[in-house]
């Protein structure tokens, strides 16, 4: 299936790749960092720091995942939050019926396993991206950007009419999931898991992004036209791509959902794709650490804004639109150097 | 019977509304190749203007030239301030930066407003009911939006097909460097397609004030609907507008009426309800798959 024109594989990696220190050093540093910086919080008084970053990350990991195919590969979808939402559901839904005690559809036992319910979460938005992307990537362009959007509020309005599952109300998830014998209620402990698992996922996305498939992709976005030519399926990696891109969406929203315990319609609302995009357009489209970058400013601001006013979306509007307009690198041109730019 | 033929009236006129949004989307993409998610606003900001009036005055006549007046009004300021720098971005850009005025418009609407909805009561000349087929009676008010809608869509046919401003439309849609080139202001075309947009998705919001209930987010609701009639009909058709907001239209009206009763013939009946309602709200965007499906453009494609 993945068939690939041998010369152009070999001109893109033509330039000899430099082996510089820092991904390695930065990691190192980071990781650190995260470690340390609950007991920074504590110092400086303010614990509730460490949700707020529990969010961010959460967050960089959804828009990340949106950014393989937004930025890497090109394809604006509007409809990123139908994978999240559809990753806190199966989280929550599978607690529901955990604690009833009766099986999902008769035969499925529900569980509060992290190590269950993530995977599942991972691989439930997988099909749902796999279907709706299948149909979507018939069309390219607007049609596409007006496509992902409608498919992601059809499936709002489906957990919307949900009644079994809380409809309008959403779900409770009373505890958060159970990973061995970790105090996962202490929201220091979840900070650590959320932590751990965002690094290793961007760990796997950064060699996803280097890998032949990687440059495929962007070469798809360049010139989609020049690629089918040299024999390559570029629908079939672009579906691909799109539910690699799901299945992120989806890992996400399952921590979402045990972060927050609990899960509403909210979370596939097209106001929540829109946050996603926000914040890759303010990070850097096609990077790496731009995401999260965007995710920070975002929540940031947003945290920062609703402490001053109710009403912080009416000058958010005009700060994207001042960003848009005047900006195109985003944040990550500012530390150029410190990801991989697009070219 | 009776209300098969009720439900599909309504059905119609729900697709004619459609279609004044759809008619403004899609030739302001096809001329100028933008998309606006802010489309929806110009809706909702004609349907607060002509509720505000309509409550202060009591009058509807007042109010149709203060919805129309309104999105107008704001259409071109919209395109001044923000779309005409849009032109020349691409489409991620355009989405985002118009994502970015639908939430200062709609959070500017909330603070003046709150969010508790506006009623509007259907104006007294209108409020009766007409025998269409002896023994059927159907809302007046409804009967005037369709034949205004039908009206409207009848008169943008002439403007398009018969008009100078028409022809470089249609140009402009298909060879915008060609329009340039023979010296048009196409800025102003622009500006024009844009207004003419706004005024119609204005004239859908104050069309829908009495049937619905005017409150922030009511735009966005309508939007994805419109989305789904531009996609089916094919982008940048006129004519596919019209098609795909009758088939949009009928499908999302029928569904509703007609599937809950459907499964109550065979389960309980607020298992039915909630079910029915579900699937009815899906029932569309099944419409929508299967064009796509068989023809990925939509029905209609312009660009051949």
């Amino acid at each position: 299936m993945l068939k690939v024109d041998e010369t152009y594989i070999a001109q893109t990696k033509a330039e000899p790749r430099r082996r510089s220190w820092w991904p390695v050093a930065g990691t190192i540093v980071f990781i650190l960092c995260a470690a340390a910086f609950p007991f920074l919080a504590k110092a400086i008084g303010d614990p509730s720091l460490v949700g707020l970053v529990t969010r961010i990350a959460i967050y960089a990991i959804a828009a990340a995942s949106l950014n393989l195919i937004l930025g890497y590969g090109g394809l604006v979808s509007f409809g990123h939050a139908a994978y999240f939402g559809v990753g806190g559901y199966v989280v929550g839904i599978l607690y529901n019926h955990y604690i009833s005690g009766d099986p999902f559809w008769g035969f499925i036992p529900g569980t509060n396993q992290l190590l269950i319910t993530i995977p599942a979460a991972i691989i439930i938005s997988g099909l749902f991206a796999l279907v709706l992307g299948a149909l979507s990537l018939r069309t390219s362009g607007v049609p596409f950007i007006m496509i992902t959007l409608a498919f992601a509020q059809m499936l709002y309005f489906l957990f919307v009419s949900l009644k079994a599952y809380g409809g309008d109300d959403g779900l409770i998830v009373r505890r958060r999931n159970v990973l061995f014998d970790l105090p996962m209620a202490d929201d220091t402990t979840f900070y650590y898991v959320t932590i751990g698992i965002a690094v290793l996922y961007f760990i796997v996305f950064a060699k996803l992004v280097r890998s032949q498939f990687g440059i495929v992709l962007g070469g798809i976005r360049q010139n989609e036209r020049r690629m089918a030519a040299i024999g390559i399926s570029t629908y079939q990696y672009k579906l691909v791509a799109f539910v690699i891109a799901g299945m992120g969406a989806g890992l996400a929203g399952a921590l979402m959902a045990n972060y927050s315990k609990f899960v509403s319609p909210d979370m596939l609302h097209w106001t929540k794709s829109g946050d996603l995009m926000i914040m890759i357009i303010i990070g850097g489209t096609g990077t790496l650490l731009g995401p999260v970058l965007g995710a920070a400013a975002l929540i940031g601001l947003e945290t920062y804004l609703t402490s001053w006013t109710e009403h912080w979306k009416f000058f958010l509007g005009p700060i994207l639109i001042l960003i848009v307009l005047f900006s195109s690198g985003g944040l990550t041109s500012v530390f150029s150097g410190w990801s991989r730019k697009r070219e | 019977m009776t209300l098969a033929l009720e439900q599909l009236l309504n059905g119609f006129q729900f697709g004619i509304m459609l279609f004044l949004l759809a008619a403004g989307l899609t030739l302001i993409f096809g001329i100028m190749n933008v998309i606006n998610l802010a489309h929806g606003c110009l809706y909702m900001i004609g349907a607060y203007a002509a509720a505000l009036v309509a409550a202060r005055t009591g009058s509807f006549l007042l109010a149709i030239p203060a919805g129309l007046v309104a999105a107008g009004m704001a259409g071109l300021i919209i395109e001044f301030l923000v779309i005409r720098k849009l032109y020349d971005r691409d489409h991620l850009q355009q989405v985002l930066a118009t994502f970015g005025l639908i939430l200062f418009i709609n959070e500017g609407v909330t603070m003046l407003f709150g969010r508790t909805p506006l009623f509007v009561s259907i104006p007294p000349a209108l409020s009766g009911s007409i025998e269409i087929i002896p023994g059927i009676p159907y809302p007046t008010y409804r009967i005037a939006i369709m034949v205004v809608g039908l009206l409207v869509a009848g008169g943008l046919y002439l403007l398009v097909n018969k008009t100078r401003i028409g022809m470089l439309v249609r140009a402009g849609s298909t060879h915008r460097e060609m329009v340039r080139a023979l010296g048009v202001d196409i800025r102003l075309l622009y500006t024009i397609v844009f207004a003419l947009g706004a005024l119609l998705a204005g004239l859908a919001g104050l069309m829908a004030g009495p049937l619905l209930a005017v409150q922030v987010g009511m735009g966005e609701q309508i939007l994805i609907l419109t989305f789904v009639v531009v996609v089916i009909g094919g982008l940048g058709s006129i004519r596919g507008a019209f098609y795909g907001a009758l088939i949009v239209g009928l499908t999302d009206t029928m569904l509703r009426a007609f599937l809950p009763g459907f499964f109550k013939t065979f389960m309980n009946a607020s298992e039915a309800d909630a079910l029915g309602a579900g699937l009815s709200s899906m029932g569309i965007y099944l419409v929508m798959a299967l064009v796509l499906l068989i023809r990925p453009q939509g029905l209609f494609h312009a660009q051949g």
